[in-house]
This record gives C-alpha cells, structure tokens and sequence, in this order.
C-alpha cells in the first residue's frame, strides 16, 4: 500500500457515504463502548476495538454504529469490557471481549439480536457508580 | 508494566486529553536502537506537589473514579523507564486559564527507551496507538509527528486530527466515532507507515 494523501482519504469518504446513504437507514445507530483504561488497554481492549471497526466495516455496516472509548467500569478482572446500546435492546455489558467475541457480538447480538449469556456482566462496580 | 510500549504510551496521552488540553503535540521518533517520545499538553497541569502524587501508583485524585485508590499511568512509565534502560522526565505548570500560567501552562512528559535492551517491551502497534488518541470524544487539537530511521526502513510524516475531522466531514461534530471513520482513518495511518 502506497503512503495516502489527504485528498485519496477524503474520496474514499465520499465513496462510502453515498453507499451509506442508499441503504434504508430504520433502526441506525448501534453504540458500541469500549472500556480503554488501563486495565483495558493491558487486556487487549485496543484488538478488541480494532475487531468491531474491521467486522462492521467488512460487514458495510460502517455508517450504521459509532464505538466510543470509555474509562475503566471497575471490572478490571474482565477487561476488555464492552456495552453495547441499541434500538429495542437491553444495553448490556460483555467482558473478557476479545477479538473473537467481539466477532460473535457482532453477529449475534447486534445482527440476531440474540444475547451472549456467557459474557454478559450484571452492571458497573459499586465505586465506579455515580452516588 | 504494560505489554508494548505503545499501549503505555496510549495511557499517558489520554491523561492529557483528559487535562482539558486544546493542543497536544505528540513526537515519536524511532531508530534500530531507542524510541523518544514527548508528550506536550496546553491542559490544567499539575502543582510539583500534585507531580509528585502522581508518581505512586496508590494516589489518585479520586476526580475520574471516586473511591478508586489506584492511579497506574505515571508509575508504568517510571517503572518501565527504569527497569530497562530508559530515561523519563515530566514537567508541568499548572494555570487556571493559559493566561496565568502564562506559555508555560500545561504538561510534557519525555521519555527514551532503550530498544536493544532485551527488558524494553516491544514498540508494539504504533497506528493503533495515534488512532486511539486521536479519537477520543471532545473538541482538541493534537499534531502527531513520527519518524523512523531504520536501516532497513525510513518514515517521517505529521498527522493533525483538525485536518483528518475536514478531510473526512467531521468537523462540525468534533469526534471520530463513526466506524466507516475509524476505519478509513487507520488505513490511512497504517499507509503513512510504508
């Protein structure tokens, strides 16, 4: 791969987003929160991030989520935790997402809409919660 | 200590995101035998005293996580620096409003890692690591310059994320945080890296 100019960046841009713009945009914007604390960035959680970019992106599903990066939600011991929010889903929380999971949260959850029992966690830990 | 260095670095450039910072400038210069890097914030930045907190790992200022009594950023940095070699140093000025710290106000952390020592974790994914702090929620500036001066390999650009938002009709929200975006964005780092 040839070093990209600005300009090839910006015409890749306008070439997918009028790909995006043709599909039917009901029920768009999936969350994904990716824990990129320390804990989470000793875990892996940036592979993980990097598998849900590449898996969407394969999947043309690129225009239809956003990630964000969050702190540590307190449950160091299952980094990389990742929550994910959408239209007539329960957001959840999944640990130990690495870049397997996270091909599998794609392809269940967020395409089935069927939730991963083994690696669901119940909520934040305690001191992390606002009081 | 962290994994690579570049997952240590990524922790350390988010403190400064995190500082409230306009512009951050982040150089990350590499040859066969060392890694420099500075880290430069315009953020908060810190009083010696709060400098010196920072620098153990059982202080934190409770204001990200309250209750939490642990704060690793710094600490991986000394310990890695110092257990392999390396050098660190870290100044700060601290300044409400950039008036009263006048210039000066904000954070640098230098570091240098000495790559032939067989301790110094691997450089790790250098891409990986300019597009994580590039794309973290909130209006700021950070100017990304990179060279690499290998025998076998010579590299030398400048990323500025203003310029990457235009480029990809992102200026009005102010994040990355659509897909296709991240995903154009890391091919276009990892192509500055041939």
């Amino acid at each position: 791969m040839a070093k990209m100019s600005l300009e090839d960046l910006r015409k890749l841009r306008e070439n997918t987003q009028q790909q995006i713009k043709k599909r039917d945009m009901e029920g768009k914007q999936i969350q994904i929160i990716v824990g990129m604390g320390t804990c989470g960035i000793a875990a892996g959680a940036k592979v993980t991030l990097d598998a849900f970019v590449k898996e969407l992106d394969a999947k043309g599903m690129g225009g239809d989520a956003i990630i964000r990066q969050t702190g540590c939600m307190g449950l160091c011991q299952n980094e990389p935790t990742v929550e994910i929010v959408m239209k007539d889903m329960p957001s959840i929380i999944y640990g130990r997402v690495d870049a397997k999971v996270a091909k599998e949260i794609v392809e269940k959850h967020i395409l089935k809409r069927e939730l991963l029992n083994e690696q669901i966690l119940d909520r934040p830990a305690g001191d992390i919660l606002k009081k | 200590m962290h994994f690579t260095l570049c997952d240590m670095l990524s922790d350390l450039t988010q403190n400064a995101v995190e500082a409230g910072s306009t512009v951050i400038r982040v150089s990350l210069r590499e040859t066969d035998r060392d890694l420099s890097v500075t880290i430069e914030d315009n953020g908060k930045g810190m009083t010696p005293d709060e400098l010196k907190r920072a620098t153990d790992p059982f202080y934190s200022d409770g204001k990200k996580h309250p209750g939490r009594r642990v704060g690793l950023g710094i600490p991986f940095l000394i310990q890695t620096a110092e257990s392999t070699g390396g050098t660190w140093k870290i100044s700060s000025s601290k300044g409400e409003t950039e008036a009263e710290g006048g210039k000066r106000r904000g954070t640098v952390v230098e570091a240098r890692f000495d790559l032939t020592n067989i301790d110094t974790p691997p450089v790790g994914d250098v891409t990986g690591y300019f597009r994580h702090v590039l794309t973290f929620d909130g209006r700021y500036e950070m100017i990304i310059s990179r060279s690499l001066e290998k025998k076998s390999h010579t590299v030398e650009y400048t990323v500025r994320r203003s310029e990457l938002l235009e480029t990809l009709g992102l200026e009005s929200e102010g994040t990355f945080t659509d897909v296709n975006s991240l995903a154009l964005l890391g091919q276009y780092l990892e192509s500055m890296e041939e």
